[in-house]
């Protein structure tokens, strides 16, 4: 409960702000459609109709989770409305990237702490990559694709997702696998272990924690790749589609409901990352 | 192995080795001469830079001596490590944190290719003979620093070499716990009949554990004595107040000095 009142005290004040910036915004409309139709209005009057308009500038909280609660529970899931489908599209999407990312992360950094040669030639690479916005990249990758003949754009989003995720998990892992010191590789070298052993009896365990450390800032970056793959003409399903109807078709309130229902999605996957991270670091025997 | 006759394990001739540093070559160890019998205690001590972690490195074939010749069991360190000649224990245990104690100790085991069943029967066996029996399920965090040293220790033992070798192992820990492992060592060291190379700052520790005490001085390391401990092998603590004890102390702290005032 004590953990629980600083957060409840923020989002009430998230939320009082909200409603002051949305009557606010919202009242010019009001105030219009008074001058056209040659009549005054109080603010009395006035603040009624900020909460309730059709496509208001700044949708108040409780329009919001209306429309959210119709998208999530109004209809059948597997209908084109729902947005448990289209949010079902994306998590799709972002377990794809998040997963390519994880493999290629975990495959450079090996090649990267194994041979010198990669960290001097990939590495820059690898940062430099980052520099460079992925929407700008996005629609690029998803032309390339169908140039290929990739059928859909599954592929083409998991890539664009992974190309944003695999970067902390990189970044992390080569960390992680130099991690032990001179002294444990020494220990393994009496032994006379191999590179093998002393990979996956040492630099392997020893990079778990930055592995988990990564994956968090992974899965949220592979989410935002999915959303950004799904913004580039074309997409019809997924959150990212969503919004961009949303937004073209001046329909607020689907923009805010696709732009909440993500930020449900990203809140889930980092507690189910988290989740699977306290049960490793459990079994490799961290004090809880 | 009859009684009585000594078999060299250890035998350093001319040894030189020399580090290529940025600041130009520096010379570690400089024309060492030691031989080592099965069964001592050998004590290497002095001031920090005079070799003596580094002659015990070399031993284990960690480091490469750049001269002269150094055979552990009459062939080459490296070719000694492969025959699992010695087990080495560090400054600092150096536990794996991710492994229980017991997983710790069977690190070299899975390592070698023991097989299961020998893994736990050796692991069961190493644990009591350094008092740590009923621990093997816990964690290092659980355990004391003496306890972690211990089970350090015993990981070392695990896979039966024949040599063991110490880098200041109790350097790191109070002087009390470090009176109760001293004279645990020395027990271990009569149950197992091991040789153990042992490198100290210590004067007491030194005089207390060791069969041959090796004075070393630094700039370049090199030997300045060699003291075979005339101490009965049973050692109470309490030797540590006789005559002779406070005799050989004497000598290793002149020892000492004396390779000071050569700089």
């Amino acid at each position: 409960m004590s953990r629980a009142l600083p957060v409840l005290t923020v989002l009430a004040g998230i939320v009082a702000i909200w409603y002051a910036a949305a009557v606010w915004m919202n009242a010019t409309w009001v105030f219009d459609q008074a001058e056209r139709a040659g009549t005054t209005v109080t603010w009395g009057e006035v603040i009624p109709q900020t909460m309730t308009q059709d496509r208001p500038l700044l949708p108040p909280p409780h329009q919001v989770g209306a429309e959210l609660w119709k998208g999530l529970f109004g209809q059948a899931i597997t209908s084109k409305r729902s947005l448990v489908y289209h949010a079902y599209v994306t998590f799709k999407g972002t377990m794809m990237g998040f997963g390519l990312g994880i493999i290629s992360g975990v495959l450079l950094a090996m090649a990267i702490v194994r041979f010198r040669v990669m960290d001097m030639s990939v590495m820059p690479w690898a940062i430099i990559s980052q520099t460079v916005p992925i929407v700008a990249l996005a629609p690029m990758i998803i032309t390339l694709s169908s140039q290929l003949g990739l059928e859909g754009r599954d592929l083409s989003k998991a890539i664009i997702a992974a190309y944003l995720s695999f970067f902390p998990v990189l970044v992390s892992m080569v960390k992680g696998l130099r991690s032990p010191d001179q002294m444990q590789l020494d220990l393994l070298r009496t032994y006379g272990a191999g590179e093998m052993a002393t990979f996956l009896k040492l630099r392997l365990p020893a990079s778990m924690p930055y592995f988990f450390a990564s994956l968090k800032v992974a899965v949220a970056a592979s989410l935002v790749g999915t959303i950004v793959g799904e913004l580039p003409t074309g997409a019809i399903e997924g959150l990212g589609a969503r919004m961009l109807i949303g937004s073209q078709f001046g329909e607020p309130l689907i923009m805010w409901a696709a732009l909440f229902a993500a930020a449900i999605l990203a809140g889930l996957l980092i507690l189910v990352v988290g989740f699977v991270e306290r049960a490793a670091r459990k079994r490799m025997g961290v004090p809880s | 192995m009859k009684d009585g006759v000594s078999q060299p394990v250890i035998e350093a001739k001319g040894v030189n080795l020399v580090f290529q540093t940025a600041d130009g070559p520096v010379q570690a160890l400089k024309d060492v001469n030691l031989t080592v019998n099965r069964g001592d205690f050998v004590s290497f001590i002095g001031p920090s830079g005079c070799g003596k972690t580094t002659f015990l490195r070399a031993i284990a074939a960690l480091e490469h001596p750049t001269g002269g010749t150094l055979t552990v069991n009459g062939m080459s360190p490296d070719e000694a490590r492969r025959k699992r000649a010695y087990g080495y224990v560090f400054q600092a245990a150096g536990l794996y944190p991710w492994r229980t104690i017991a997983g710790n100790i069977r690190l070299p085991l899975e390592i070698m290719g023991f097989s299961k069943a020998e893994q736990d029967e050796r692991t069961e066996r190493v644990l009591d003979l350094v008092e740590l029996k009923g621990f093997g399920k816990k964690f290092p965090w659980q355990l004391s620093g003496g306890m972690q040293q211990r089970a350090s220790i015993a990981r070392a033992l695990a896979f039966d070499a024949d040599i063991l070798l110490m880098d200041e192992p109790f350097g790191a820990l109070d002087e009390i716990v470090r009176d109760r492992l001293n004279e645990e060592v020395l027990k271990l060291w009569a149950r197992t009949g091991k040789t153990i190379g042992f490198v100290t700052h210590s004067i007491p520790e030194a005089v207390y554990l060791s069969t041959k005490i090796v004075v070393m001085s630094p700039r370049p390391g090199r030997i300045t004595d060699v003291i075979d401990s005339p101490l009965p092998k049973d050692r109470p603590l309490d030797i540590r107040d006789s005559r002779e004890f406070i005799e050989i102390a004497h000598r290793v702290r002149e020892g000492l000095r004396a390779g000071h005032h050569e700089d």
